[in-house]
């Protein structure tokens, strides 16, 4: 102990040996090594991480072996690593890294800034990384009394830790109705509702796997929640979309109506756009909300006024079943009022009840929505099944009719109690 | 240790409250925005006020002395706010518009990050965690980012692509990087090798659940629980190293990297799609990886040459179909390239349109 100070690591400053990382310097674009070269100046547990980054690039091999760390209280939050060079690099031993929740959509006073780095630097390496694919604040390079202690500073200070394992991921969202204005609905304020509504299954994992929600708020998706959250909760309307002929007018004579052909009409995914002289024309009906149309004319074409969300499910990368996407679950509801907030956390609720109650260990909702079918998904949330659902219906014949194979199921010899009820004996 | 704890599950910090006094005057009250060069947007409100927001590209791995320069600045010209965007770019908001151009000398010259990312240009790579941090990768990923953005810096500063240009890089097959219109990801090549002195570390019937195609099978060796793998089975993919440190799958002599294109999120037009593979074999090259900048830099040209307004990589490529993508990259098209996963049919030219 009495190597290492309070808050500190290591009292002998380790020497840089960093060539192949150095010529991550050169060029243009700025280079984490500089800074973190800087750095070890003050810390000298960041030399050490470099020196050991440099072995990697030398051996193309990782040093790092993941473990289990908790602060009281909490089931996840804490990536714990070990570096398998302690022996060289005595400061790594122990080297993890806080997962904390950031303010939703990635907003930050410098004060607040400020006493988030300060509690990092103070108790770690206050190396931050703004911000992980994971939607947290990464701090890194704490060991296991600076991880407990940080953690208890950063939560008197107002932060709390994000989400790891097997349970509700922290959220993320675009920057919705604070900048946008083709934001369908407050995505900020739904990320903090339902991350605080639903704190405690993200600090303790209970469920079968990872579940992570993303906020975007209209269809052009920068919270990237198609392809990679279980749950995409994604803005659009409801009724026709609003056209300014005047604005429409503007833009033909600064743009041109061959561009607006080119890049308006023909690029319509249901052809649902038509010109009658310098008017727009929206066919409504058949407007499927994906916003390329107003993308491009962002002045003249606005999403319609009745808001509200689609409820997708199902997104993940390719571990084990191959890549799945989200898939419609809601075509729309309004997220507007308490109550519609309510059935929001109501279908939640629902979800991952059948979901846990049913999936295999490891299994993703998509995953497991792929192994029972989307049918049977559908009614054991409680939902009718909706034809905005699929793409199309299905090509399969083997079909098992509930209403139309009654008397065979009915006439079968009833096992009471069901054989795997049985005690062992009377099984013989 | 002291028994008094902080108070726990508080939530995420009230955003309301850390929102630039512009943005939180309009809230949800935004008129349109525009472009006004690259790495700045204008918005305006519905009354007539505006907001100008300069996006500049940060490294994302940042010591307490960026992070203070970077308060610094918005300290000075942001009124103490500040937002960082999804593809770790920081955005720095003004409510005047002659503040613009001295912020962005600012950001230049203290910190020294480029503006832009905005519109039809490459925005900042979304990345993982490497060598620096993971227990998995099988290669780097801020490393790389840097050496990428290092020879795509001026796509970053302009906007001179059909259409956005997301890219993302991931260290393992895992892939936590995700789907973008380009997106660089580490292959094995071998099956795991166990370690069998040290399977008791691990949770057996989880291992042999975890894999894909069931290639892991207990199996007791010298007399203790264990699992053997099929290598026939194995597709090398890694599923049992995430489960289980003692089954190694990565390999520092073979492990490679491959370039898959043609991702995309946005519900636009044709829809969120998944990135396939375009080549594959790259070397695992550190510290500046510069076969894969080639690579990228192929496409990057071809799209930016044939690609027409609005379509995204994968768009352009549905368009001139595989057989042109190929020709205008140069990349050679391999039986590889053919999908042999549970959806492969659907994947295959099922009619005879066919550019002949």
């Amino acid at each position: 102990m009495d190597k290492k100070k309070e808050g500190g690591k290591g009292s002998d400053k380790t020497k840089l040996n960093t060539p192949l990382l150095d010529e991550l310097e050169k060029g243009p674009w700025p280079s984490f090594v500089t800074d973190l070269k800087q750095w070890s100046e003050q810390k000298p547990q960041v030399a050490q991480l470099l020196n050991q980054l440099e072995d990697s690039y030398e051996n193309r091999w990782n040093y790092w072996t993941g473990t289990v760390l908790n602060v009281t209280g909490y089931g996840g939050g804490i990536i714990a690593r070990l570096s398998d060079k302690a022996e060289e690099y005595p400061d790594l031993a122990e080297f993890h890294t806080i997962r904390i929740l950031p303010p939703a959509g990635f907003v930050y006073s410098t004060e607040r800034l400020r006493n988030l780095t300060e509690i990092c630097e103070r108790h770690g390496a206050g190396i931050l990384q703004l911000h992980g694919l994971t939607g947290d604040i990464l701090a890194l390079g704490f060991d296991n009394k600076g991880s407990r202690a940080a953690s208890e500073e950063l939560m008197a200070n107002g932060w709390d830790l994000g989400g790891s394992g097997a349970a509700l991921r922290s959220l993320q969202c675009c920057v919705g109705q604070a900048r946008c204005e083709m934001a369908c609905f407050d995505t900020m304020k739904t990320t903090r509702f339902l991350t605080n509504h639903y704190i405690s299954f993200l600090h303790r994992p209970e469920f079968m796997y990872k579940f992570k929600i993303k906020v975007s708020g209209c269809g052009n998706d920068c919270a990237n929640a198609m392809i990679s959250s279980d749950m995409p909760i994604m803005g659009t309307w409801r009724g026709p979309m609003q056209v300014d002929q005047a604005r429409v007018a503007e833009f033909i004579d600064e743009s041109g109506v061959e561009y607006l052909i080119d890049n308006v009409i023909t690029r319509c995914p249901t052809r649902c756009i038509s010109l009658k002289g310098k008017e727009l024309v929206v066919d409504n009906d058949d407007c499927v909300r994906c916003m390329h149309c107003i993308n491009v004319m962002h002045k003249a074409l606005k999403p319609g006024k009745e808001r509200g969300v689609t409820i997708c499910l199902g997104a993940k990368r390719t571990l084990k079943i191959g890549d799945t996407m989200s898939s419609v679950i809601v075509p729309f509801m309004p997220l507007e009022t308490e109550e519609d907030f309510e059935k929001l956390t109501d279908l939640i609720d629902r979800i991952w009840e059948f979901w846990n109650d049913n999936a295999m260990d490891h299994e993703r909702i998509g995953e497991f929505i792929s192994r029972v079918g989307l049918g049977t998904f559908v009614e054991g949330i409680g939902l009718e099944p909706d034809p905005r659902m699929v793409r199309e219906t299905r090509t399969s014949p083997f079909i098992k009719f509930e209403e139309l194979a009654p008397g065979r199921l009915e006439g079968e010899q009833k096992q009471e109690p069901a054989v795997w009820q049985r005690e062992p004996e009377s099984r013989e | 240790m002291s028994t008094k704890l902080a108070p726990r599950d508080q939530g995420v910090p009230d955003h309301t409250e850390l929102l630039h006094p512009g943005m939180a005057k309009n809230y949800g009250k935004w008129d349109y925005h525009e472009r006004i060069r690259p790495g700045v947007l204008r918005y305006v409100a519905e009354n007539g006020d505006s907001v100008y927001t300069v996006r500049a590209g940060s490294p994302r791995t940042m010591s307490p002395n960026t992070i203070e320069k970077i308060c610094d600045i918005a300290d000075r010209f942001c009124q103490g706010f500040l937002r960082f965007s999804m593809r770790t770019n920081v955005e720095f908001t003004v409510d005047k518009e002659e503040l613009v151009a001295p912020l962005i000398e600012a950001i230049k010259t203290e910190l020294g990050f480029p503006v832009g990312g905005t519109g039809p240009s490459i925005s900042n790579i979304s990345h993982t965690q490497g060598w620096l941090h993971c227990n998995l990768p099988g290669t780097d990923a801020a490393g790389t980012v840097k050496a990428l953005m290092d020879d795509l810096i001026d796509e970053f500063e302009n906007e001179r692509f059909p259409n956005r240009v997301k890219i993302t890089t991931s260290c393992c097959q895992i892939n936590c990087g995700r789907h973008a219109d380009i997106g660089i990801v580490v292959q094995h090549h071998h099956p795991p090798r166990i370690d069998y002195d040290n399977m008791q570390i691990c949770d057996l019937p989880k291992v042999v659940a975890i894999c894909p195609v069931a290639a892991i099978r207990p199996k007791v060796v010298g007399g203790t629980p264990s699992v053997e793998v099929v290598d026939e089975k194995c597709m090398y993919c890694g599923a049992c190293h995430g489960q289980c440190p003692s089954m190694e799958i990565r390999d520092a002599d073979t492990d490679t990297l491959s370039i898959w294109v043609g991702g995309k999120g946005a519900n636009t037009r044709g829809g969120p799609s998944l990135m396939k593979l375009a080549v594959w074999g790259l070397p695992n090259n550190p510290p500046r990886w510069p076969e894969v900048s080639d690579a990228v830099r192929k496409i990057l040209d071809a799209y930016k040459e044939g690609g027409k307004d609005w379509e995204r990589v994968g768009e352009w490529i549905e368009r001139i179909g595989w057989q042109r993508f190929f020709e205008k990259t140069g990349f050679t098209f391999t039986k590889y390239h053919i999908e042999d996963g549970p959806n492969a049919m659907w994947t295959y030219n099922r009619s005879t349109q066919v550019r002949i």
